[in-house]
């Protein structure tokens, strides 16, 4: 009965649907995500029920996540940056409950950013809507974006292709990081959780050797979960360095 | 007969390629690993000579790791493409 540890990462149909030939089913993946919601709208939602001027624990959290969030655009995208905060913030506390409801032990719990298509449909909007920004705010001048200061010309031919390649890496760097991460982590914790397994089930004092993956699998908890948080930070805090770029190149 | 034992025997070797070519690919992760080593043993030296500047350099230094770690992980998704694509 022994599974592959990427087992857990499979796509459950739940409720099937078809519209027009495709497939839009109602999966585990699309049930956790409406999970997602339900969690961040209720800690939102709940947390500010008695707007306090000396807010309680709840309500502190709750400014706690907005502040983070809008001093770190404030940081790195400037003023102009402002009016596109309630993207990040959603961008960054949807990774965030994502990540951390998957780490969540009893439920079997699936994290659907360890999927590629989740990740790349996020850093693809992202990569769209900044490079748009870019156009909007300065028109066909934005091009000149890949080209450095003060370079001559002979240098130019070579070093704009360049600077073309590493602004299209962004969308596959943005979600390659966060699927890789979320992967690899839970394929850890479950391979060591098969060796726990496996070596409970050595007959007589053997069976004490299971306490060292076990130990194992606490300490990678948690650095998983702090992993969890850092993934989410980084991809908001690299949007807003993308922003930036599009908004006030260099 | 001999057409499938010559099938089965070439499916075996891409197979044992593949398990050879994901452990390569593995060895992106030395440079994961001296990244991390190098973000946190500046900042960890830096934070011992100006304590007081280093609470706001920590979230740059969160974001340093998280970059090198990608870069390896991105060799990680290299292993697992060749395994099971």
């Amino acid at each position: 009965m022994a599974q592959s540890p990427l087992a857990q990462f499979e796509v459950i149909t739940k409720v099937p649907l078809e519209v027009a030939g495709y497939d839009i089913s109602f999966t585990n993946s699309a049930a956790y995500m409406v999970a997602t919601l339900v969690v961040i709208m209720i800690f939102m939602t709940m947390g500010m029920r008695k707007t306090a001027l000396v807010p309680g624990r709840w309500q502190s959290s709750v400014e706690m996540c907005y502040e983070f969030i809008a001093k770190m655009l404030g940081d790195t995208a400037g003023h102009d940056g402002r009016k596109y905060f309630p993207f990040i913030f959603t961008l960054f506390m949807f990774i965030l409950a994502a990540n951390l409801i998957g780490m969540v032990p009893w439920i079997h719990a699936f994290t659907f950013t360890s999927h590629i298509a989740v990740t790349f449909a996020m850093a693809f909007f992202v990569f769209i809507g900044v490079t748009l920004i870019g156009f909007i705010t300065h028109g066909v001048k934005f091009l000149g974006f890949f080209v450095p200061h003060g370079a001559p010309w002979y240098l130019l031919l070579i070093l704009v292709p360049i600077e073309i390649i590493s602004y299209l890496s962004r969308p596959i760097s943005l979600s390659v990081r966060l699927f890789a991460n979320m992967v690899a982590g839970h394929t850890m914790l479950k391979v060591f959780g098969g060796f726990v397994v496996s070596l409970g089930a050595l007959s007589g004092v053997m069976a004490v050797g299971s306490i060292l993956p076990f130990a194992f699998i606490v300490a990678l908890t948690g650095l998983e979960l702090l992993v969890a948080c850092l993934q989410a930070y980084v991809f908001a805090i690299l949007t807003c360095l993308y922003l930036n770029d599009a908004l006030h190149m260099h | 007969m001999e057409m499938e034992i010559a099938q089965i025997a070439a499916d075996a070797q891409v197979n044992a390629a593949r398990y050879i070519g994901a452990g390569l690919a593995c060895t992106a992760l030395i440079g994961a690993g001296v990244g991390i080593g190098v973000i946190f043993g500046n900042y960890v030296s830096a934070a011992i000579r100006n304590p007081s500047a280093a609470g706001p350099v920590f979230g740059q230094a969160m974001l340093g790791f998280a970059l090198a770690e990608a870069t390896g992980l991105f060799g990680l998704v290299i292993a697992f493409i060749i395994l099971f694509v």
